[in-house]
């Protein structure tokens, strides 16, 4: 226990120290990597945790395909940040404030692992033990005994699952992931609108930036634009 | 960046583990904190770093806009033809016990891994589309007169 709490104040300070170094650094080449140091340190916490889902999308997203991205906008704009700004004194009470009440907010929520923790006696065992649209029979016993044991380990999809029982059984009507198994079974709905979102966010990237590539600005009024095709074939004879 | 010899072939030693890797947490997604999305980001930063040291030209010539687009829209088919399949088996949308009715744990699985199979391919496509058209944004007007004509004219016949 205070051995976790020891390697947690350390990559805290250590987050603390990534996240002012990001403000504070004129290069913005260094300030990039250091974010994903961040994020990478942001993942270990997740892990130090248990939610190792949350540090897996922090490692991919944070750490791998931000810090990527960023140094692809570098490519095309400077280097150095323009220095000389001031310390905007509104800006630093909003964020001093908002942070304040986060925190204070947590104050009301259940210590960390509390097995007592109304999600793990409530919510937890209502979801694993659902059986909305399952042939009935094949669902594991959400028993008394395998609900203390979900309260104790943030993995409680294993203890429903004997170690020994045939591959074809493993699943037992849910994926052996919590977490997944929630996401894509329970909130299946919830997960296709986020997927529709990304898919949406796509198409007005591809409508937004790729209409402007067709006409190069100064070639085309933009009032009254040609067909596609025919524009195509005046712009292939060329 | 394209001239530098170190990052080029890092690059592409790198390249076919990273992809790998993504395939890795696409398919077990089922199975693993991974998944969908945390896959095909994975698989679009491979590309992109592709794109950022060969040049998001090469890396057009590569992945097509038009594949890119097509798995765009064809992963939200997938995850939206995966609950309609269950739907005209006779259950509720989403429902993969459906699938199989005999087995329903494999069923979920099974149903659960099509539909991270389309998170990735949407998640993918976005990213990369997202890095091929930031750098296209920003390079200069000359450059896209130049490559305009031949590489969007098959893009142009779909729409």
């Amino acid at each position: 226990m205070s051995a976790v709490l020891i390697l947690d104040v350390i990559l805290l300070v250590l987050v603390l120290v990534a996240a002012v170094a990001v403000v504070q650094l004129r290069s913005l080449f260094s300030a990039t990597i250091i974010a994903g140091v961040y994020s990478l340190l942001m993942a270990l916490v997740w892990s130090n945790m248990h939610a190792l889902d949350v540090a897996f999308t922090e490692a991919a997203v944070g750490a791998g395909i931000s810090t990527v991205l960023l140094l692809g906008t570098l490519v095309h704009t400077g280097r150095i940040a323009k220095g000389g700004e001031k310390l905007h004194m509104p800006a630093l009470l909003v964020c001093l404030l908002t942070g304040g009440a986060l925190i204070y907010g947590t104050f009301d929520m259940p210590r960390f692992g509390d097995p007592k923790a109304p999600i793990h006696n409530l919510r937890v065992p209502k979801m694993l033990a659902q059986n909305v649209g399952k042939v009935p029979g094949t669902l594991p016993k959400a028993t008394p005994e395998h609900r203390a044991d979900a309260a104790h380990d943030n993995e409680p999809a294993h203890s429903s699952t004997p170690a020994h029982a045939h591959p074809s059984d493993d699943f037992g009507g849910h994926s052996p992931n919590t977490v997944t198994s929630l996401l894509a079974a329970y909130r299946g709905f919830d997960t296709m609108f986020e997927t529709a979102v990304i898919f949406t966010a796509g198409v007005g990237l591809v409508l937004l930036l790729r209409r402007r590539r067709e006409d190069p600005p100064g070639t085309i009024s933009t009032g009254d634009r040609p067909p596609p095709q025919d524009h195509h074939a005046t712009k292939g004879d060329t | 960046m394209q001239e530098q010899m170190l990052p080029r072939v890092v690059c592409k030693m790198l390249f076919p583990f990273i992809i790998v890797f993504a395939l890795y947490v696409i398919t077990h997604g089922e199975l693993g904190p991974g998944g969908g999305f945390q896959g095909g980001v994975i698989l679009a930063a491979a590309f992109i770093v592709y794109g950022l040291i060969f040049g998001a030209d090469e890396l057009k010539r590569r992945v097509p806009p038009a594949v890119t687009d097509a798995l765009m829209a064809g992963g939200v088919l997938l995850y939206a033809g995966t609950g309609l399949a269950t739907l005209l088996l006779g259950g509720n949308f989403l429902d993969y016990s459906r699938l199989n009715p005999g087995n329903p744990g494999d069923a979920e699985a099974l149903g659960m891994t099509l539909v991270e199979y389309g998170v990735g391919c949407t998640v993918a496509s976005v990213m990369i589309t997202l890095f091929t058209q930031i750098t296209e944004g920003a390079s200069g007007t000359g450059s896209a007169e130049t490559r305009s004509p031949l590489q969007e004219a098959p893009r142009r016949k779909e729409a």
